[in-house]
């Protein structure tokens, strides 16, 4: 059996840009100071920082006060809900949701639930899309808050982001999205899509893990998720950990200037990859055929199971996931693929494969080469056969 | 209302063992005219083990397992625990084989983790009904605990099927 390693998880995470590290290096040693220090080592780290913010916020069309770096997209997220509805109680209590949320979305809302507020979860299309006019029938006097995920990290799915802010934005509602898998990208302006707050994240786009964004228009009233010594605007307490911010940055930068024609290779990869895999027997696509991520490929092969699938894949070498990362400790089949439609049998036969910036066609040769033997394989285990 | 916490999420996740089991699985396939089989599992939850046995006689006349295959349709554990009970019961007589828990089944892949612990309890009840299935077909006297065995795994089967009744009506999952 072969031993090179062909990674195709890029949705879960993805390497450090050698570029980005080579930005990040001085931040660790000679430059090490704390951005709020007045002395000279806290100036220059303070530089770096509002630096990388600029890069950041020209990125989405943001202005420097409305960039709030935080550790995680997961804090991002719980920041987004928790501080919007603490401090717009007075105004209402509801909050909207999609019903493919990433888990930090959901269980933050769940949370939120038990401390008085009420929430609904909109129901998508079979190809993952909120329906506009779902999105009218749910809003109440009392919403005050809608979070939908940008373009779903399972399937791929881009939601039409601006119909929703158009919605919100005539509302008087607070519109948030999770653009954890789609930012850098796809374009974003949050102008014009009129998002009030977007979360964003470094570690999908090459950069390093612990650092993430919450966009917040300047005129949002939001509560701080951790207080303290008034980093951030005051609105988030935490030295800031400025080598990761930095790298944050720089990935920005990467993909601004190499987006196009990175996309154009991939998603062309994608297609081959898409319409390659459909010609096997009982293999199925999960998510929209056009509308969706450049990188990401989702699909359900009928009788068999994802976990075996993955650890399969794994002894050829080939990293792979069933749905998000986060997920693969439930049993329980994954939320995404129930809310298009599919059945708890079809979805527990979910394969994620996501590309990036270093994936090649060889290596989705190879993958296509193994993968038909072991879904036959796996096929010959099962008690329910494709015919 | 915090969750019992489980020390085995900060180790490997899956022993050497259940790996290579379910790399190289022994004894799936089906057995045609098989004399017992035992069908457990629910597709819905992800997991459904059929197990089918060939019962003979050793020298000293007793029943013995004399073959048994299984089909899977689950995950790493459910395959590596399908392969071990297999491994573990041919040959041995009926009545040994009854005896066989889901603890041994674990010692014998070196561990699994806690919320994987249901695959070997699965492997259990699919040998139970196997062997209560030929029981059945050949008109033996089945021992009470057997008889309860048997009870309680058609019971869990119920619960499940019940709150699962919307997915299960489905065409497409028949066999």
């Amino acid at each position: 059996m072969t031993k090179k390693k062909i990674y195709l998880d890029y949705a879960a995470t993805t390497p450090l840009d050698k570029r980005v590290l080579k930005a990040m290096m001085p931040y660790f040693g000679e430059d090490f100071g704390n951005s709020m220090s007045l002395h000279s080592f806290g100036q220059r780290a303070k530089i770096a920082l509002e630096n990388s913010r600029k890069i950041v916020a020209d990125s989405i069309n943001a202005k420097l006060s409305e960039i709030i770096f935080t550790a995680s997209a997961t804090e991002s997220n719980n920041f987004a809900l928790k501080g919007i509805a603490f401090a717009n109680r007075g105004k209402g209590n509801h909050i909207i949701i999609s019903s493919i949320e990433h888990p930090c979305i959901i269980e933050t809302a769940g949370w939120l639930e038990k401390q008085g507020f009420k929430i609904t979860k909109i129901k998508v299309d079979k190809y993952g899309l909120v329906k506009p006019k779902d999105l009218w029938q749910a809003i109440t006097e009392k919403t005050i808050l809608v979070s939908i995920i940008h373009a779903s990290n399972e399937i791929g799915t881009i939601q039409p982001i601006a119909k929703i802010g158009e919605i919100c934005h005539q509302k008087g509602i607070y519109f948030h999205t999770d653009a954890s898998q789609s930012f850098g990208k796809i374009p974003i302006d949050v102008r014009r899509m009129k998002i009030d707050l977007l979360t964003a994240s470094s570690h999908k786009i090459y950069g390093p893990k612990g650092a993430a964004i919450l966009f917040v228009r300047e005129d949002v009233k939001i509560d701080p998720l951790l207080h303290g010594g008034g980093q951030e605007g005051g609105l988030r307490g935490s030295t800031v950990n400025v080598p990761a911010v930095v790298g944050f940055a720089k990935a920005v930068e990467i993909y601004q200037k190499e987006r196009g024609k990175e996309n154009e290779r991939i998603i062309k990869l994608r297609d081959y990859l898409i319409k390659r895999i459909l010609s096997i027997k009982g293999a199925f696509l999960n998510g929209h055929p056009t509308q969706r991520l450049p990188n990401i490929v989702n699909v359900w092969f009928s009788g068999l199971e994802g976990e075996s699938l993955v650890m399969q894949l794994d002894f050829y070498g080939i990293a792979c996931s069933t749905g998000s990362a986060c997920s693969s400790l439930k049993l329980e089949p994954s939320h995404v693929l129930l809310a298009i439609g599919l059945k708890p049998q079809e979805a527990h036969g979910s394969l994620r494969i996501s590309l990036g910036r270093w994936t090649t066609k060889k290596e989705i040769d190879y993958l296509l080469k193994v993968l038909p033997s072991i879904v036959k394989k796996l096929r010959e285990v099962s008690p329910f056969k494709y015919e | 209302m915090s969750k019992k916490r489980d020390d085995n999420l900060y180790r490997g996740f899956y022993t050497k063992e259940v790996l290579s089991t379910f790399q190289h699985p022994r004894n799936y396939g089906r057995i045609k005219n098989a004399d017992g089989i035992g069908r457990v599992g629910n597709i819905v939850c992800g997991d459904v083990m059929w197990l089918y046995i060939k019962v003979g006689r050793n020298k000293k006349g007793e029943e013995i397992i004399k073959d048994i295959k299984f089909e899977t349709f689950g995950c790493v554990a459910a395959i590596a625990t399908s392969s071990t009970i297999t491994d573990l019961v041919k040959g041995k007589t009926i009545k040994e084989a009854l005896r066989i828990t889901k603890d041994e089944i674990i010692k014998s892949l070196g561990g699994l983790p806690k919320i994987k612990y249901h695959c070997s309890v699965l492997a259990i009840d699919a040998l139970t009904e196997a062997i209560y299935d030929y029981y059945v077909k050949n008109k033996k006297k089945i021992p009470l605990f057997l008889e309860k065995r048997h009870k309680t795994i058609q019971k869990s089967k119920e619960i499940i099927e019940e709150k699962y009744k919307k997915w299960l009506d489905s065409p497409e999952i028949k066999e």
